[in-house]
């Protein structure tokens, strides 16, 4: 499935996420592509071995406690916390997502936004947001730019806008410079993952208004 | 935060030096075979593996007492300087130590190091604490029922990290220290610009510039 993604993370990204420097919003974004995208997924992954060698190498140690050894296996001797419960499969979500979603695509509590597109405000911190995105098979979103930057996944359908066409897995990166519209294909309803680090905007003057309203 | 990205050009750059850096079920390298060093005093790289694998199958303390005196104060370390106090950072290692113990039963030393897996145990934890947030993780990968790593897999990817060590040692002062703060000192390239005065550009330049070079080294 992996060899149908064309459109991946960026180098900046992912090394970012492997630091643990990007916020919530976009650690769940990076996550969930990287469940479908092998490519990234090892990518990912040689930043993480970056990390260990940095770790194994750091010029500066901090000595424990004496008794750390002691805490520590009494730490251990007193059981693991309890594994949470993995969400019921889904085609549509993997698992990152379902995790916030509290289930599969059919748990999406969805809120209506006009001309047929829904969204789903996930819980993540602030400094981000992240979103799912149902737009009707066929539709357009309004035409929009962006204040800071945006991705946006495509878990389910297709969309087309002025830079390609994106397919499950797909991520479009946009920002300042880029204004589009993108329209769903006509075979599927489309479904999306959107995470933003500032408030779309919106073009025309009714979504403009409308936009506070939908913590957009 | 984002705002700086170049999304078009790193996009590119992402996809050719896709799996050049760390290569999945690669064959073994040749000529390789001594790159792990005693050079600092601690044990290779190779031989962490047999400990985890101890305390998986034998739950055994020695090797857990000599895991926790090399990992623990370089855990502690990496905490200190991404923002713990000293307490925290003392109370947080021991989790992530004791952490190491419980989920030794999923350690695949043909996808990490040990190094690497204490790092990744580390960065999480330190999210948890520090910000007070989860850190969404992707979808464990399903290997079928032969859960057992091949042999000639642990030996590849253990040999790679090693040589990916060495080649992070060689690099310019200057590009590996910022590696280094990007890494452990929880910032943002933004944040780095702003800490250390250097142009955000420079800063882009410095890690895209050490990137290649661990690339090339890799090749």
């Amino acid at each position: 499935m992996s060899n149908e993604i064309k459109h991946h993370l960026t180098d900046e990204l992912l090394m970012a996420y492997s630091a643990g420097t990007l916020p919530e919003a976009f650690n769940l974004m990076v996550a969930t592509h990287l469940s479908l995208c092998d490519t990234c997924r090892a990518q990912a992954e040689s930043y993480d071995a970056l990390g260990g060698c940095m770790l194994q190498d750091a010029p500066d140690m901090v000595d424990l406690a004496d008794d750390a050894l002691d805490a520590t296996l009494a730490l251990i001797a007193g059981g693991a916390a309890p594994d949470l419960p993995a969400s019921p499969s889904c085609d549509v979500l993997p698992a990152p997502l379902r995790d916030y979603v509290g289930g599969g695509v059919s748990d999406i509590k969805w809120k209506p936004v006009g001309m047929g597109v829904k969204q789903a405000i996930l819980p993540t911190s602030a400094g981000a947001s992240a979103r799912l995105l149902f737009i009707p098979a066929g539709a357009a979103m309004p035409d929009h730019g962006h204040k800071g930057m945006e991705l946006t996944m495509v878990l389910q359908g297709a969309f087309s806008d002025e830079i390609d066409r994106f397919a499950r897995g797909d991520i479009e990166i946009a920002d300042e410079d880029l204004e589009h519209m993108p329209v769903a294909d006509i075979s599927a309803d489309c479904i999306c993952l959107a995470v933003t680090d500032a408030p779309l905007k919106f073009n025309s003057l009714i979504p403009k208004l409308v936009q506070p309203f939908l913590r957009i | 935060m984002f705002a700086e990205v170049e999304p078009v050009e790193t996009c590119g750059a992402a996809e050719a030096a896709q799996q050049v850096m760390r290569k999945r079920k690669t064959t073994v390298r040749k000529g390789n075979a001594a790159v792990n060093r005693e050079d600092d005093g601690c044990k290779p790289q190779g031989e962490w593996v047999a400990h985890v694998l101890r305390i998986r199958s034998a739950q055994d303390k020695t090797a857990f007492a000599e895991l926790f005196r090399h990992f623990a104060p370089r855990v502690k370390a990496f905490l200190i300087k991404s923002g713990s106090t000293p307490s925290q950072a003392e109370e947080c290692t021991q989790e992530v130590m004791a952490t190491l113990w419980h989920k030794a039963h999923l350690f695949d030393p043909s996808r990490a190091s040990v190094a690497t897996w204490v790092y990744t145990i580390a960065r999480n934890r330190r999210i948890d604490l520090l910000r007070k947030e989860r850190r969404p993780e992707p979808e464990e990968l399903t290997w079928g029922p032969e859960a057992e790593p091949d042999q000639a897999d642990i030996v590849s990817l253990q040999q790679e990290t090693a040589h990916l060590r060495e080649a992070l040692k060689a690099l310019p002062e200057a590009q590996r220290e910022l590696i280094e703060k990007a890494y452990f000192g929880d910032l943002s390239h933004r944040e780095i610009a702003a800490q250390t005065g250097l142009p955000l550009g420079t800063i882009k330049s410095r890690i895209r510039l050490a990137l290649d070079r661990l690339r090339h080294a890799m090749k």
